[in-house]
């Protein structure tokens, strides 16, 4: 048997050595996983723009450097309030939106980005996020220069169930529908588009919901819906400009 | 001097660096005492990460690493850990290695930390880690555990991948998604090696949407067990 103070020596010290080894472990590739984050988000970013990458790249493909290289020469960032404000001094990657869900409404930002490719395009990239069945979803919608033709649209979510509301993100025919459809109707109201159970409606504001995950798809409507509605002051500004 | 010879002589014996005992301590977790389909351990990772290969073959990886190290540091411990406490010791060392996997993970592929998210955390509560601490490295020395603790981390990582490739195949019509060496086999367009849209013979073919759902690896993994159990003698119940 051994005694109580040996026991608690050896805990002790057992526990420390554990500790430094991970805590420099920590240190040492700090560095690199808040780099890997940040190209995973930006990334994502990208995806919502995919089809209309310079030269037919989908997002998947493109190297670190390559993702790097598209956000510093391609994209403008901007940080907008909720009444249609450009926020100065605010990096828009700062702006983490799980946390901007849990302000009140009229005190969350927007990060906005703006793609621009070899053509001369510009594609508005907005950020959206909203709850599935099990935990948060999220995503961005790009729009055209138009401001209400959708354009691409990537989504991602934190735990939905594999081969039913993961599908959002896994299958790559489910965002690719977004595209082309339109978030305002021919009299200028606001319609966002809608995931529909058993298959879209009305083609030009309508997708096909995923049959099986109708929480999921529901929670995507509704994540559209508000989200891209917190856009419209901004949006509106730069119609009454054009 | 005929005195040290003597205790010398049998220690050589006992003690071959890489002998038939040593070679059935890694040997034997593969068939007759596979931790999942025999000892029926660490069944839920096993039915969670067999979406695909490639996350399979970096979960099996993982864990033998875990298992591996965590052994060879529990039976270079054994005999100063306190028996009251040694279980929490176990964890602590288990803990701190599977840290050190994510972390390299999160810093190395980033993508495949993704996917797997909470599954390399898990490994702590893997039954086969802690099962193998207790039934073996804390009665046997550092060089025939961590031997052991290969072995146990094959025999999980075999049946992982194993189930995989079946899931992946007929769920995704793909091999090794994700990953430099990605193989399209059958699918509904130009850059799967069967286009079932061109190809004559396959036009009926859909990837079966069960094979994603955690249920069929449930199904694969009780096929195993019944045909393994059907052909190895060793394992058939005699009562």
């Amino acid at each position: 048997m051994h005694s109580t103070s040996y026991i608690i020596r050896f805990v002790l010290i057992m526990t420390t050595l554990a500790a430094l080894i991970l805590a420099s472990m920590n240190t040492f590739l700090a560095e690199k996983h808040t780099q890997n984050e940040k190209i995973y988000n930006k990334r994502a970013i990208l995806a919502a723009v995919g089809q209309h990458l310079d030269g037919g790249k989908s997002p998947e493909d493109l190297t670190d450097q390559e993702v790097e290289t598209i956000f510093s020469s391609n994209i403008k960032s901007y940080v907008l309030d909720m009444k249609g404000n450009i926020v100065e001094g605010r990096d828009a990657e700062s702006v983490d939106m799980a946390k901007e869900r849990k302000k009140p409404e009229p005190e969350r930002l927007l990060p906005l980005y703006v793609f621009t490719n070899g053509q001369g395009a510009s594609y508005y990239i907005l950020s959206i996020r909203g709850n599935g069945l099990w935990d948060e979803i999220w995503g961005a919608v790009s729009l055209e220069e138009d401001l209400r033709t959708v354009a691409g649209a990537s989504f991602d979510h934190k735990g939905e169930t594999p081969g039913l509301g993961a599908e959002i993100k896994d299958n790559p025919g489910f965002p690719s529908q977004f595209i082309g459809k339109t978030i305002y109707n021919e009299a200028g109201e606001y319609t966002s588009v809608v995931v529909r159970k058993g298959g879209a409606v009305d083609k030009t504001h309508e997708v096909d919901g995923i049959s099986g995950a109708t929480v999921t798809s529901d929670g995507v409507t509704e994540m559209l819906q508000r989200g891209l509605r917190y856009y419209e002051p901004y949006l509106n500004t730069l119609k009454t400009k054009s | 001097m005929a005195n040290d010879t003597q205790i010398l002589e049998p220690v050589k014996e006992k003690e071959p660096l890489f002998g038939k005992a040593e070679k059935k301590l890694l040997t034997d977790p593969l068939n007759d005492n596979n931790p999942i389909t025999v000892q029926v351990l660490g069944v839920c990772s096993a039915l969670a990460v067999t979406t695909l290969v490639y996350p399979s073959v970096v979960m099996a990886i993982a864990v033998t690493f875990v298992t591996a190290f965590s052994n060879l540091f529990t039976s270079l411990l054994r005999n100063t850990i306190p028996k009251s406490v040694r279980m929490i010791v176990q964890l602590v060392i288990i803990a701190t290695l599977v840290t050190i996997v994510e972390q390299i993970l999160k810093a190395y592929n980033f993508p495949i930390y993704k996917q797997l998210s909470v599954f390399i955390g898990l490994i702590i509560t893997n039954c086969i880690v802690m099962g193998r601490l207790e039934a073996f490295a804390m009665a046997n020395k550092p060089w025939r555990s961590f031997l052991d603790g290969i072995g146990n981390g094959l025999g999980y990582g075999a049946i992982l991948i194993i189930i995989a490739f079946i899931r992946e195949l007929l769920g995704k019509g793909s091999l090794f998604a994700g990953s430099p060496i990605e193989l399209k086999i059958i699918g509904a367009a130009d850059t799967y090696l069967i286009n079932t849209k061109a190809n004559p013979w396959f036009g009926w073919y859909m990837n079966n949407n069960l094979m994603v759902l955690s249920v069929a690896a449930m199904f694969i993994l009780g096929i195993i067990i019944w045909i393994q159990r059907a052909r190895n003698p060793k394992l058939v119940d005699i009562s």
